[in-house]
């Protein structure tokens, strides 16, 4: 995670105010950059995760040509995991700057990471019916707990769809997040607690896998990490794009109100201009 | 507290900023909204009634279901576990009704108190709910389906059941804050409650299967109160922390 590289576009996101009283025709400020070069490392770091996967890594003893859906499935889990903690963080800043823009932060993180938990568990499923011969297994408990934490985070668009205020939504939605947050590491506490080890521990630390299998591991996991930050700052470029296109069409339009996306109720938070605006000025130190 | 005082004046007592009186001690002002919630549930009766007939329900539904006269150990607890969890989520879900229909929160916000009190307070009233409903379901339970005597196990299973009604109350508040003022109130509570529980089922049901085992009751592992103990704690300083922001309008 290098959460520097996800902060959309460094200064021109934090200083520029898209659609301020002061109009001396700046220019815009451009959301994406620095989009090419993290989708080339993401694109690099994949096939060379995919290349060591493939033709470095040695077959593994036991379980052969399957143990290599390994390189996918922990590092999807350990990329989910983290993005619902960094969700739960920036959520915690956004309740102390009260900056929609966080929130819009928080929430891509927790929506990529709702993404990858469910490849994390699809391909978890896979792994346990081809090396145990089960779809499902309650006596791995990283696979439990990673389920409870999916249910858990899947509540997270109803509850914001749920809430018409877009303040409030961004102010719940944030609660909820550091909450869910907070769940994470004590769900896994309580779920291995409870599960004797039946199975030997293939994804246990990297440290008792031999070097090249570790060293794989490393490299898919950092390639993962990549596809994770490139994908949420493509969706964070997209909204903010598509608000300051709305914010510019109103400007040559008038003050009218937007024909589409006013009255449509959302689980995405969109930015507008006058929360963005007025949100500024209030701040509350500390939680 | 003062800082958010100061960002909303409009909303907070206004006039009193030349003067700005020293607020009321905490207890006082949960002692009196614990009474009002009291109050109102002795009055209204809409809560701890519903529950306990509920779990007692819920217990012939599990003896039909299950198809057993008498049940002991793991599945005794598990039964246990989730009739009192499932109850808990019927009074969770009415904790802020009224409050949130009739007023209660605009009220509670012009008194110039601070607003963890509320939380505090409901936390208390849904403890006392649910030790309420212990109060019946338990016996109920022991005299409908449970096979071996409650008798030496007791003391245990109350403290067993007390860290898990702690950890219910916790979240079970937060939850409740969460939901009410969404349109979805009543499908959202349990939705979000339910995984957030799940480690109090996990941590209660495993404390009291040995105490429900057939023979020889043993004590609960320490393991078990300790993660429910942990669980509680963790949980109740993030209500504390974040409830405050649930009531800012």
């Amino acid at each position: 995670m290098q959460p520097s590289s996800r902060r959309p576009a460094g200064s021109p996101d934090i200083d520029h105010r898209p659609r301020g009283g002061v109009d001396r025709a700046s220019r815009p400020p451009l959301y994406g950059k620095g989009l090419r070069a993290l989708s080339i490392s993401t694109v690099a770091a994949m096939a060379l995760a995919l290349g060591l996967v493939f033709f470095y890594a040695p077959l593994e003893a036991e379980q052969g040509f399957l143990q290599k859906i390994f390189y996918v499935h922990v590092p999807l889990a350990i990329v989910a995991l983290c993005g619902f903690v960094l969700g739960g963080l920036l959520a915690i800043q956004h309740l102390r700057t009260r900056d929609p823009r966080w929130d819009m932060r928080s929430y891509v993180t927790i929506h990529m990471s709702l993404i990858f938990a469910l490849g994390a568990l699809i391909t978890g499923s896979i792994w346990a019916k081809g090396s145990w011969g089960h779809w499902w297994v309650w006596s791995e408990p990283t696979l439990v707990s990673f389920l409870i934490v999916f249910l858990l985070y899947a509540t997270y668009q109803p509850l914001r769809f749920a809430i018409e205020d877009p303040e409030r939504q961004a102010r719940y939605a944030s609660v909820f997040a550091i909450t869910a947050a907070a769940f994470v590491p004590m769900n896994f506490i309580a779920v291995r607690l409870s599960t004797a080890y039946l199975h030997p521990r293939v994804l246990g630390s990297t440290s008792n896998l031999p070097a090249s299998m570790a060293f794989t591991f490393l490299v898919s996991l950092l390639a993962m990490a990549l596809l994770f930050a490139t994908l949420c700052k493509y969706e964070l470029t997209a909204k903010h794009t598509r608000a300051q296109v709305r914010a510019l069409r109103r400007r040559l339009i008038g003050e009218a109100p937007s024909t589409r996306g006013a009255g449509r109720r959302s689980a995405a938070p969109t930015l507008h201009h006058a929360t963005t605006m007025s949100a500024r000025s209030a701040g509350t130190p500390g939680l | 507290m003062s800082a958010q005082a100061r960002e909303r004046p409009s909303s907070r007592a206004a006039p009193a900023d030349a003067a700005n009186p020293p607020q009321p001690r905490m207890l006082p002002v949960v002692g009196a909204l614990l009474r009002k919630e009291l109050l109102v549930e002795l009055r209204t009766l809409e809560s701890v009634p519903a529950m306990s007939l509920f779990a007692v329900t819920t217990f012939v539904v599990f003896h039909f279901a299950l198809n057993r006269n008498s049940v002991e150990g793991d599945l005794a607890a598990g039964i246990l576990w989730v009739t009192l969890l499932f109850a808990a989520i019927l009074g969770i879900n009415r904790l802020f009704v009224a409050d949130a229909d009739q007023g209660g929160f605009d009220g509670f916000l012009l008194a110039p108190v601070d607003r963890s009190a509320m939380l505090v307070a409901k936390a208390l009233t849904l403890l006392a709910y649910l030790v309420v409903l212990e109060l019946i379901a338990v016996p109920a339970f022991a005299l409908l389906l449970l096979g071996p005597p409650l008798g030496q196990a007791l003391p245990d299973l109350l403290g067993v059941l007390a860290l898990g009604d702690l950890g219910v109350a916790a979240i079970g508040t937060l939850v409740a804050a969460l939901a009410v003022r969404t349109r979805a109130r009543d499908l959202l509570g349990p939705l979000l409650g339910l995984p957030l529980l799940v480690p109090i089922v996990i941590g209660g049901a495993r404390a009291t299967s040995p105490l429900f085992a057939g023979g020889h009751a043993t004590a609960p592992a320490a393991r078990w109160l300790l993660t429910l103990g942990l669980y509680d704690l963790v949980f109740g300083l993030i209500a504390y922390a974040l409830f405050d922001f649930l009531l800012e309008d």
